[in-house]
């Protein structure tokens, strides 16, 4: 029996006993954030290849043309989804740990100063707000299953390519995040205390059984429509501008 | 018979130190174990919590490599042969020796929830799918694993204005019981302080009895909270359908 | 000795020691009738024995069974404890265990639901209906919790980790209780006008047990020690189902739940063997066939009526539990000495649903999914019946101010326990002791004084352990005294066995006298275990002698030398008592059955 090191380390950044390369999850995760964030900014400002026959990029679209307008279409749309994703629970966990480092991984010391205010205070507080962004969200998911739809007519014949596909994949990814979503799941049924009340009730429990269930997967639906929705506009850019086939099969 | 190492903490005085013992394996052993083993040949003053044994009590939790865990659900064989086993007592909670810390902090923020209230004295009819999502928040053991590893209050150490994970799943035990008649949203926002909660879910992930924490309790209370406090459409709504729940 | 006479004191008229199950019913009870309630526990508050409890709750709510009544309870409670039980517990048991539950449910109890939203009951062993209220398979964690929240709006004042180590009289009566905290090693004084027991069992006298470290006997020992007497003390239920491997777990508890879903138990050559073990005059209740159990078990998954019969898991836990421990004496053992429990016919999803902590209990600790192999079980020393004489309306003992409910009180179950019966002994018998202990306190025109004198001496009885000449480490005392009872006084008793027992613990007490620890009150498990050991003893001796002088086979004594049940014994307690520093025992005639009881048994049910 022999002794060794010293008294409890004080919390600063990074201080942990953990053994395992509890880093790995939160430098991925926070490379892949970034490695979208850069594509989709360099997307917005491109302002270019982004539609072409019946395609059209989820970037752009509902697709709005006003002379007051002058920059890129794109940003008239994209703070709806990324007020969306930025407001949704689990991206708060996610940047909340990759990028504030607060903490940067369970048990691990924590980097930044001593006032601590959470979400109560300017401007976090404004994540309360998610549920609003959920409605937006869903209006802008509309007109891209309504693009989807489109997507699969050239010329008032229906036809199937790779595009279209990607596209149909995009928007169920799509849907399958904004409505396992924290919020849809409260306000279709969660904020009831007694299921089993009435026939509504009843109609909103069964509702509330599927949002739970897509919601208990929600980062990976989190993170299949993020990588699907840029996979989607990168190949209609790529269609656009001649680099890769359109593919269509019928 | 293979050995293992584990480094202990111990505090001797004011001063705390990790001591090293050498602790023989057995088939199926756990960290408690070799707790009791170290206690009974080494040092009998080895001051541990424990009760079943069985993670069914929420005594001996410690934070094992690190990592918060029920020592008596950590086994031995999750480990290399050979690699040396950290022990040492939760960090959030003042120390008081070894691996005991004094978790009294907990039971006075339990104190304080309003407590379960009904108007209901009759015979209850009540179906199952209305108590499962109560029932998962009472399969807590109330081990403080999850008030250990929540960042603030083991980092920034808001115990004066936060409950902590436990106590925000308790509370939504008791306010989506559908026999209950109180609305606990203003308590937890101001009281109990939802608000400093960033959901980063370390809570669910140390949680022995794989409650959902975050998702099934905290985040649903802070969107009860939105409708009552942040959501105009809603707050204008209650005002309308007077809602029959008591605001606490 | 220690000249340090630095002790707090607390006042209180109720002081209720044990806040498990009964002691925060109790509490609750004393509180609500007006009195002020102070509350000791060993460990933290909602760590009691209580969590331990898996199956369920007995209460005759006919909520799936609707022939149920108090009546069937009472009969089954009886015939379950072969007789012996105090039949005034019984009969307040099986009468008041349902509004117990019920209110339990009011107080904020989520139970498992029935489709016609009531309370769910499962089927147990020694039950003729379907009668425990259960939440899956952590019956005992939903009742503690509920009780603790309760309480502690209730004003109750709790002092955790600490222990009582003497009860204080002031001439015949109760006038307080004297103890420490494990913390720190701070002593300290309660002045009560009463006091509660409620401390639970025994279980860490033996080394194969499913009870945790508080189970030192601590109530019965106190009780003792001031003047009370214990009865039936050699009746300890060895629950049939405790894990066998590995090492580390054994003797941990496999609920009576898996049974009662459906669990089929095997020996190694795959034989279904209680079937041989059922007794002739029980075997018109129990299914002859495999095809026949098979059809009750489908018939209580779907919530059915049927008239196929129980199948013979579910004998009574002394029944099963010998069965069980003969198959591996015979050498029909499973690999680690256990037979097979197997409920992996069953739908998994079910099986996770209905038994969620035995599932992750043998995931987590065996490398078994119970959904897919079967179970390695065999007997674990689980619950005393025997404890504390009290009387049924009141739960006081012979010594004025004392109350005992709960596990370290006894009579209400006879010779053996029934799975469930003991939860609502609990409820129903805290809820009197509150009450009891309530209206005693009230009745006092005076505080009973407390004497320095008794106080000195349990200061020095604590601080023993510290002098020079002390030497034997007390986990070494622990051990040896945990195989003398496992060897000499378990499952299967005889005269020469039980002998050498008793002059093996003789040989350890004064052994235990030379227990050593180091100086350091702060929260020292050395220092802990020296003064529990003391408690050990007491009820080790008084189990080991209630088995010498009951010279027959009933329940859960079984003597080899005495295999028949004698009618003689039948009629009589083991009382044992303290004369000067003897041990005394004696038999005293049980309480006679009022003639519309008797006629339950008359009857053909």
């Amino acid at each position: 029996m022999q002794q060794s090191s010293s008294l409890r380390q004080q919390a600063s950044f990074g201080t942990t006993t953990r053994k395992d390369a509890w880093w790995v999850e939160p430098v991925l995760v926070g490379l892949g954030f970034a490695a979208f964030i850069i594509y989709a900014t360099f997307r917005a400002f491109e302002n270019n290849y982004f539609e072409i026959g019946p395609y059209l990029s989820p970037f752009y679209s509902p697709k709005f043309n006003f002379d007051w307008w002058h920059m890129s279409p794109a940003f008239l749309i994209l703070w709806i989804p990324a007020g969306f994703r930025a407001t949704c629970y689990y991206y708060r966990k996610a940047y909340y740990r990759a990028y504030f480092a607060d903490p940067p991984a369970c048990a691990v010391g924590h980097f930044g100063g001593e006032k601590y205010c959470g979400e109560t205070t300017f401007p976090l507080v404004l994540q309360n707000l998610h549920r609003y962004f959920f409605y937006l969200a869903t209006i802008v998911l509309a007109v891209l299953w309504y693009d989807t739809v489109k997507a699969f007519f050239f010329n008032g014949a229906f036809g199937v390519s790779i595009v279209n596909l990607i596209m149909l994949a995009n928007v169920i990814l799509l849907s399958g995040y904004s409505f396992g979503c924290h919020a849809c799941r409260h306000l279709v049924g969660g904020k009831l205390n007694c299921f089993s009340a009435n026939a509504c009730t009843k109609s909103q429990f069964k509702i509330w059984h599927w949002v739970t269930r897509l919601n208990e997967h929600h980062m990976l639906w989190a993170w299949l429509s993020l990588f699907s929705v840029g996979f989607t506009d990168f190949y209609i850019r790529q269609v656009a501008c001649g680099a890769f086939p359109e593919l269509q099969f019928f | 018979m293979p050995e293992a190492t584990l480094k202990v903490f111990r505090s001797k005085g004011d001063t705390n130190t990790f001591e090293t013992y050498k602790v023989p394996i057995e088939d199926g052993m756990v960290i408690l174990d070799a707790i009791h083993y170290i206690q009974q040949h080494y040092a009998p003053d080895l001051a541990v919590r424990w009760n079943c044994k069985a993670a069914k009590c929420g005594s001996c939790s410690a934070e094992v490599n690190g990592k918060p865990s029920l020592m008596c659900k950590t086994r031995m064989d999750d480990f290399t042969t050979g690699e040396e086993i950290t022990v040492e007592p939760l960090r959030t909670f003042p120390l008081v020796k070894d691996l005991v810390t004094d978790v009294s902090w907990n039971y006075q923020v339990n104190k304080k929830i309003p407590p379960f209230t009904t108007n209901d004295n009759g015979e209850w009819v009540i179906y199952q799918e209305d108590i499962e999502r109560v029932q998962e928040f009472r399969k807590c053991i109330e081990c403080f694993l999850c008030q250990d590893v929540c960042h603030v209050l083991r980092d920034h150490d808001r115990k004066d204005a936060f409950m902590g994970p436990r106590f925000l799943v308790r509370t939504a035990g008791l306010d989506m019981h559908p026999k209950d008649t109180l609305n606990r949203s203003k308590y937890v926002k101001e009281q109990g302080g939802i608000g400093l909660c960033n959901i980063t879910k370390c809570c669910s992930e140390v949680c022995p009895e794989e409650i959902h924490i975050t998702d099934n309790a905290i985040i649903p209370m802070k969107e009860r909270v939105v409708d009552q406090f942040y959501d105009p459409v809603t707050m204008f709504l209650n005002k309308i359908f007077n809602n029959k729940k008591k605001l606490v | 000795m220690s000249e340090n006479q630095n002790y707090e004191t607390h006042e209180c008229d109720v002081l209720v020691i044990g806040a498990g199950g009964a002691g925060l019913r109790a509490a609750i009870e004393a509180s609500a009738q007006g009195v002020s309630v102070a509350l000791v526990c060993k460990s933290l508050l909602g760590k009691a024995h209580t969590v331990m409890a898996e199956g369920g709750i007995a209460a005759a709510l006919a909520n799936v069974d609707a022939e149920d009544n108090w009546k069937t309870h009472f009969r089954d409670t009886m015939l379950g404890g072969k007789m012996l039980n105090n039949w005034r517990m019984a009969q307040l048991h099986a009468q008041e265990a349902p509004l117990r539950v019920k209110e339990l449910e009011h107080w904020g109890a989520v139970f498992d639901r029935t489709k016609d939203g009531k309370i769910l009951q499962r089927a147990f062993g020694g039950h003729t209906y379907k009668r425990l209220c259960h939440v899956g398979d952590r019956t005992g964690l939903e009742m503690i919790r509920t009780l603790q929240d309760r309480g502690i709006h209730q004003g109750i004042d709790v002092y955790m980790e600490c222990t009582i180590t003497k009860l204080l009289k002031d001439g015949d009566r109760i006038s307080g209780a004297f103890g420490y905290y494990r913390e720190d090693g701070r002593y300290v004084l309660f002045q009560a006008k009463a006091v509660i027991l409620a401390t639970g069992g025994v279980g860490k006298s033996f080394s194969v047990t499913s009870n945790s470290w508080e189970y030192t006997g601590d109530g019965q020992a106190l009780a003792y020690e001031a003047g009370a007497d214990l009865i039936d003390m050699e009746f300890v239920q060895f629950h049939p189902t405790g894990m066998v491997w590995p090492p580390g777990v054994r003797g941990l508890l496999v609920t009576e739940g898996v049974r009662g879903e459906g669990g089929i138990l095997r020996n190694t050559n795959g034989e279904r063997f209680m079937f041989k073990y059922i007794p002739e005059a029980n075997k018109k209740d129990f299914a002859e066939t495999d095809e026949e159990a098979a059809r009750w078990v489908e018939a209580a998954v779907n919530g059915q009526k049927t008239d196929a019969r129980r199948p013979p898991e579910l004998s009574t836990r002394d029944n099963v539990a010998r069965s069980i421990y003969t198959e591996v004496k015979e050498g029909r053992g499973s690999e680690h000495g256990g037979v097979y429990l197997d409920i992996s016919y069953q739908d998994p999803e079910r099986v996770k649903k209905k038994l969620p902590s035995m599932y992750h209990q043998f995931k987590d600790l065996a490398d078994v999914d119970i959904t897919a192999q079967p179970m390695e079980v065999g007997p674990t020393m689980h619950y005393i019946m025997g404890g504390i004489r009290v009387d049924a309306d009141t739960q006081a003992s012979r010594v004025p101010g004392l109350f005992a409910a709960g596990e370290c009180s006894g009579g209400m179950h006879g010779a053996n326990r029934l799975g469930g019966n003991s939860l609502s002994d609990l409820l129903v018998f805290g809820q009197l002791a509150g009450a009891g202990a309530a209206n005693y306190a009230k009745s006092l025109s005076s505080t009973p004084s407390v004497s320095n004198e008794q106080i000195k001496s349990a200061i020095d009885d604590l601080e023993e352990p510290f002098k020079a000449d002390k030497n034997v480490n007390p986990f070494d005392l622990h051990k040896e005294l945990n195989q003398i009872m496992s060897t000499y006084v378990g499952i299967f008793r005889e005269e020469e066995d039980l002998r050498t027992g008793l002059e093996k613990l003789n040989q350890l007490k004064e052994k235990i006298k030379h227990a050593s620890s180091s100086p350091n009150k702060i929260y020292n498990p050395g220092w802990h275990l020296c003064r529990d050991l003391q408690h050990m003893m007491i009820s080790s001796e008084a189990i080991t002698r209630g088995a010498l002088n009951r010279k027959e086979s009933r329940g859960a004594h079984s003597r080899l030398d005495y295999p028949a049940t004698d009618p003689e014994y039948g009629k009589c307690n083991t009382s044992i008592f303290q004369q000067g520093d003897e041990m005394k025992v004696e038999m005293t005639p049980c309480p006679e059955m009022p003639c519309e009881l008797k006629e339950l048994f008359e009857k053909k049910h």
